[in-house]
């Protein structure tokens, strides 16, 4: 068995996320010491050299994203954490900050500190309304500990922590429409660049990092980054909470080597298949990367190995589907949630996401026509690469993926004009 | 809302706009949706127009602006929930309510709604009600659900659990 890095306070059953708790587990020493041993542009240098990645989607390395801050002093830089946790498949975050909100919380302070910013907000999808009361009373302890505020212990490094908390939107995970939306706008991505590191909030340096990601950053400081850089391969390093969900006997979150094979964690750790099926498909990371099969089962899972078997990482969601799923159907859902949630700005999104679903669902439902394969590809084309964010791609390229693996499933559901699979989701 | 609680978010941000969000989670907090008279007060308060505040309201699900409903049931239909049957259970709590999902009932003291990824996949189907989860919840399961929800109405706004709630 695997250490665990994050998660290991969690393994006490009794663990409560209190202050005490946290504080007697080694809590808040890595700022102690960061405060006392490290110059701001030291801490950057040490968390580049663990390759630390962010864990939200992108992958994009911490310490070279910290970087881009401009060092001013007189300039006002903002932190926010991006915990709008809303990736379908992926429920990682809601854990971390249920459970061990002071773990999130000295995160903050270590880039905050490496920044030189002052006001940090947590921004904190409107559902997690449990979480954000979390949050609130841990910093309260914080606060009262002399952890936040003014002047931390003695150092003369000051911030403050505000949760906040969104009302019900996807599309506030992209980090710039996060910042839209905390600036009290529709939550529209913005064009780049530039980019929040020079342009975020209010227009000011900005920095938007994931929470398992500034999670690790206390165990980076404790322990030093050669002994994360050990974890994981040279280009992803570290561990991973890996958010296991669908047709498996034991879904749960499970923190590994990020280069965990695929196998390993859905067999081993997450227990296999549920009575006793065959293994059909697996969605390695969230709801918006291509689909894997039961030939990709011996892929590790960090970022480039992904990448190389034609998915991605993304944000460590696995949804694992049996041999009674329709990919048909499978499609129809994921359209319809992109449709849902498309912001309207780009025409290629806002239309392709309509359409990609309403074809999806009259093939689903023994509508479809011989021409509606070539539609889709057709669709997917349009949409990919054309638009301000992401989320068209992210509709666009599973969809290819389905159609690529199980092309033959849409062909007989066309010419059969009906759903060859039993509903066993009521649908 | 008082001006006391306005202050204390006011004093969160470097630009008062920012407390838009905030304040419009306080307000529906308080008469269960937004009412005209929040939405005028909110847009002076912030020195926004009134279309820049009820765009902002309308662009998120989780604003209403309807009275009824004071209890909204959340059932998330996306992938994981719905490979676990929350098709299913859907249509268990819309024979149970007696409504379509999106409708309150007749005494408006329910709400169903649909939603996208509640973030906890693990305990699919997963339902939410207020701040709490329930999960995995069986087709079976719904009847019961409804008959404690309807019962701990009668109480008070908020009670003992409807179900074993979900783990973390």
């Amino acid at each position: 068995m695997s250490e665990k890095i994050l998660t290991k306070r969690l393994e006490n059953p009794g663990y409560g996320g209190m202050i005490e708790e946290y504080l007697a587990t080694g809590g808040y020493q890595a700022i102690a010491k960061t405060l006392k041993e490290h110059a701001p542009a030291s801490l950057i240098e040490l968390v580049r050299r663990s390759g630390l990645r962010g864990r939200g989607g992108a992958g994009f390395p911490t310490g070279v994203k910290w970087g881009f801050v401009p060092k001013d002093p007189g300039l006002t830089k903002y932190l926010v954490c991006n915990a709008d946790e809303s990736e379908p498949g992926t429920f990682k975050d809601r854990d971390l900050i249920m459970r061990d909100p002071h773990q999130l919380l000295e995160g903050i302070l270590l880039a905050s500190y490496a920044i030189g910013c002052q006001t940090a907000y947590i921004y904190i999808r409107g559902e997690f309304i449990a979480g954000a009361a979390i949050l609130e009373r841990a910093i309260k302890e914080a606060a009262a500990h002399g952890f936040l505020g003014k002047d931390i212990l003695g150092s003369g490094f000051s911030v403050e922590i505000y949760p906040h908390r969104g009302a019900g939107a996807y599309i506030c995970g992209e980090e710039t429409a996060l910042l839209e939306s905390l600036e009290g706008k529709r939550g529209l991505p913005r064009l780049k660049p530039p980019f929040p590191a020079t342009a975020g909030l209010y227009r000011l340096p900005t920095v938007v990092n994931n929470v398992e990601t500034l999670c690790n950053l206390p165990h980076i400081v404790l322990r030093g980054p050669e002994w994360f850089s050990s974890i994981g391969t040279p280009k992803s390093t570290g561990t991973r909470i890996f958010s296991v969900s669908g047709h498996i006997r034991r879904p749960g979150n499970y923190e590994l080597p990020i280069d965990v094979p695929m196998r390993e964690l859905i067999f081993e750790h997450a227990g296999g298949m549920r009575d006793g099926r065959r293994l059909k498909a697996v969605i390695p990371g969230g709801s918006s990367v291509p689909v894997l099969t039961e030939q990709h089962l011996d892929t590790r899972m960090d970022f480039e190995s992904l990448a190389k078997a034609g998915s991605m990482a993304g944000s460590g969601g696995v949804i694992v589907m049996d041999e009674s799923t329709c990919m048909v159907r499978t499609g129809e859902v994921v359209a319809r949630f992109y449709h849902h949630e498309s912001c309207g700005q780009c025409t290629q999104c806002r239309e392709g996401t309509a359409w990609l679903h309403k074809t999806l669902r009259r093939i689903e439902e023994g509508r479809g026509r011989k021409a509606d394969l070539d539609l889709l590809l057709d669709i997917c084309e349009n949409m990919k690469g054309k638009t301000i964010c992401p989320l068209s791609d992210a509709a666009a390229m599973p969809i290819e993926s389905y159609l690529k693996y199980f092309g033959d499933e849409f062909e007989q559901h066309i010419v059969e004009h009906a759903c060859p699979f039993a509903p066993t989701d009521g649908s | 809302m008082t001006e006391e609680t306005i202050q204390q978010v006011l004093a969160r941000y470097s630009h008062r706009r920012s407390a838009l969000l905030p304040l419009l989670h306080l307000c529906q907090q308080e008469v269960g949706y937004l009412t005209e008279e929040a939405l005028r007060l909110l847009s002076k308060r912030l020195g926004l127009s009134p279309t820049q505040v009820v765009e902002v309201v309308t662009f998120y699900d989780m604003f209403r602006l309807k009275p009824g409903g004071q209890r909204e049931i959340w059932v998330c239909h996306n992938l994981s929930c719905s490979l676990l049957g929350a098709e299913k259970v859907v249509r268990r709590f819309e024979e149970a309510l007696g409504i379509g999902a999106g409708e309150t009932t007749h005494d408006g003291l329910f709400r169903l709604k649909r939603v996208e990824c509640l973030a906890a996949c693990g305990i699919a189907p997963v339902v939410q009600v207020g701040a709490e989860y329930y999960g995995p919840v069986s087709p079976q399961d719904v009847a019961q659900f409804v008959e404690r929800l309807r019962a701990q109405s009668a109480v008070s706004n908020q009670g003992s659990a409807l179900l074993p709630k979900a783990d973390g």
